[in-house]
């Protein structure tokens, strides 16, 4: 017992290697012909998309009337998609800012895909509100500026407005904070491919890097304050988000509880989400070197925790609603846990809460083909609490005789296929043009420097 | 005449070692250039402390007050509308709003202030194209000759034994 409590630690990246073996690994997968497994994958997610586009395409021209929504149910599926993407970017954020700022190392083999997944999963979020607009091509009237209505400004009172400028911010910080990340990883690719137009395209967003200790100076102390603007960003995104709700009369809606609630499920789906995207890309682009059971397992333990405080979550809102007296509050309660939604209630409980404590086990989270499944599950979960949260407290409100039920229609599950197409064509397309993983960050950690060597 | 050196390396311990000895022989430390961000940079090369935090609390407060400012003048001067009977200028309300404003200006003000202090821009051809330092070397750039080295007559062979005894693999001169 004593002899394996003093067993070191496995490094974080396995095989001894050296710095120009990270480069080549990392490179490889841009270097060779796409694997017919990536065809295979990409031409489904294609696919979805076109499914997608045309569904949308067909909304834009006939209405938001082809949704199963009533005037009872007036937000449900893509209110629910919108804010299940938006969560699933806040892993990224957590990943790549707040445990960079905590010195985890770890992350550095999976960050930069991360924050990719960030921004495709923001990019999937945003264009919900923008469908639900019914005129999409008016967009910018969320924009405050001088127009020919007498100057008339939008509400700056509303928390959809506040939600506009969060996702707005929240989107090109995470895309300036990627990109900073990116650039010393462009040149190394630059520096190593043939004269072509990749080359160019290397070369121009590489943005003249050479290594320079001034440059490299100044760009860790950038990255440390990006990270430190991050992380105040994400807690303040989906909190915003949740005060579309929390800012409401509506009983399961109006509670103090939902900015903690649904920034601690943000975080809790989004590593769901990273776990499943990284599972399939060690092995699909021959990364296990990189992306090792030991980090497998330090993310399972954040899925662990975040769901946990999920649990402690819901348990307060069924307190809260007992102990408020409040008749409403309370009937919403029992509609919750036994009325027409139930089984999306259990579901959800069974996905969010009694599924993460199985990594509790240190056999289960060293069986990655089981993570895999179970980060699925969780994915599933997620959804589903969105979609409980939001038509739960729409399909009963203060009066009986309003009261409806809500199934979506096969448009609005195109739409959803549709996301789902985009977020993985993007992620695809970016797996074979962009280093996965961020070479530069990955060599600074492979040299054990002797004060590190101590236990 | 300037001449400086160029000295590569395969170990970043190599490398910091290079560069004190250098400076020890009066040599002038101008650059190093490595694949990943090397501790103790800011002391090999004699950096001062870098000022982008500052620049980053001066553009996160401009957008604070610009956010804040702007909102006050549509909500309770330009245009005033009662909501919910709020007050015409409902503070509390407008922090949301004025937070992500400072947050946005912030990064992207900090951003491009970086790209302008390390002189970087997209399309840029990389100056002083070293072969390796992106991959796996590590390359110290010194020279002597100038007002500021007290070197005199930089003799080539001295420099390059210099070098080699902390494990160089190559050392070049390039005149200027």
């Amino acid at each position: 017992m004593e002899e394996k409590l003093l067993q070191p630690d496995p490094p974080w990246i396995l095989g001894n290697k050296s710095l120009a073996q990270v480069t080549r690994d990392v490179c490889a997968p841009l270097e060779r012909r796409g694997s017919l497994l990536w065809w295979g994958a990409f031409l489904v997610s294609f696919s979805l998309l076109l499914l997608g586009i045309a569904a949308v395409t067909y909304q834009m021209f006939t209405g938001i009337g082809t949704w199963g929504l009533n005037r009872t149910v007036g937000w449900a599926f893509d209110i629910t998609n919108f804010v299940f993407w938006i969560g699933i970017g806040h892993a990224g954020t957590l990943i790549s800012a707040i445990l960079f700022l905590f010195r985890q190392k770890w992350r550095n083999s999976i960050n930069r895909s991360a924050e990719a997944m960030t921004i495709f999963a923001v990019i999937c979020a945003g264009l919900f509100p923008v469908i639900h607009m019914g005129r999409a091509w008016l967009f910018y009237w969320i924009i405050p500026y001088p127009n020919e209505r007498g100057s008339l400004w939008i509400n700056f009172r509303s928390p959809l407005i506040w939600d506009f400028f969060a996702i707005f911010t929240y989107f090109l910080i995470s895309l300036v904070f990627w990109y900073i990340g990116l650039v010393p990883d462009l040149a190394t690719l630059r520096d190593r491919t043939r004269p072509g137009l990749y080359r160019r395209f290397l070369g121009f967003f590489s943005l003249g890097w050479n290594g320079s200790g001034r440059t490299w100076y100044r760009y860790e102390i950038l990255y440390l304050l990006l990270a430190g603007l991050a992380t105040p960003l994400v807690v303040s995104v989906h909190s915003v988000v949740s005060t579309d709700f929390a800012a409401s009369l509506l009983p399961g809606w109006h509670t103090t509880l939902f900015p903690p609630y649904f920034v601690t499920g943000a975080i809790f789906s989004g590593l769901a989400m990273v776990l499943t995207l990284m599972l399939i890309a060690r092995k699909t682009m021959h990364l296990e070197d990189y992306i090792t059971p030991r980090h497998v397992g330090a993310m399972t333990k954040l899925v662990l925790a975040t769901g946990s405080l999920v649990g402690l979550a819901y348990l307060t809102e069924v307190f809260t609603a007992l102990y408020s007296g409040n008749t409403f509050e309370h009937a919403n309660l029992v509609n919750r846990i036994g009325g027409p939604l139930a089984w999306g209630y259990w579901l959800m409980v069974a996905c969010n809460v009694l599924v993460p404590q199985l990594f509790w086990f240190s056999r289960i989270r060293a069986n990655l083909g089981l993570v895999f499944l179970l980060s699925i599950l969780i994915n599933v979960g997620m959804w589903f609490e969105r979609f409980i949260i939001i038509v739960t407290s729409l399909e009963r409100d203060f009066l009986p005789s309003s009261w409806a039920d809500y199934a979506p229609t096969s448009i609005e599950i195109a739409t959803l296929l549709g996301s789902f197409g985009l977020f993985l064509t993007c992620f695809l397309l970016f797996c074979r043009f962009l280093p996965m993983i961020a070479i530069a960050e990955v060599k600074g950690i492979l040299v054990r420097r002797p004060e590190e060597a101590k236990p | 005449m300037i001449q400086t050196f160029f000295a590569t390396f395969e170990r970043e311990e190599d490398l910091l070692q290079a560069a004190e000895k250098a400076r020890q022989q009066g040599l002038l430390v101008r650059d190093i250039y490595s694949p990943y961000p090397v501790h103790g940079t800011d002391r090999a090369l004699g950096l001062r402390r870098s000022r982008l935090p500052r620049a980053a609390f001066v553009f996160g407060a401009l957008g604070l007050a610009l956010a804040f400012w702007f909102q006050f003048w549509v909500s309770a001067i330009d245009w005033p509308i009662n909501v919910g009977g709020r007050p015409w200028n409902s503070l509390p309300a407008f922090v949301p709003v004025a937070f992500e404003m400072m947050v946005l200006c912030s990064g992207l003000g900090l951003a491009l202030t970086w790209l302008v202090v390390c002189r970087l821009y997209p399309g840029k051809a990389p100056a002083q194209p070293l072969t390796g330092v992106t991959d796996d070397r590590f390359v110290l750039e010194v020279s002597s000759g100038e007002p500021g080295a007290s070197a005199t007559g930089a003799d080539f062979e001295g420099i390059r034994r210099l070098f080699q005894d902390c494990n160089a693999c190559a050392v070049e001169e390039r005149g200027y």
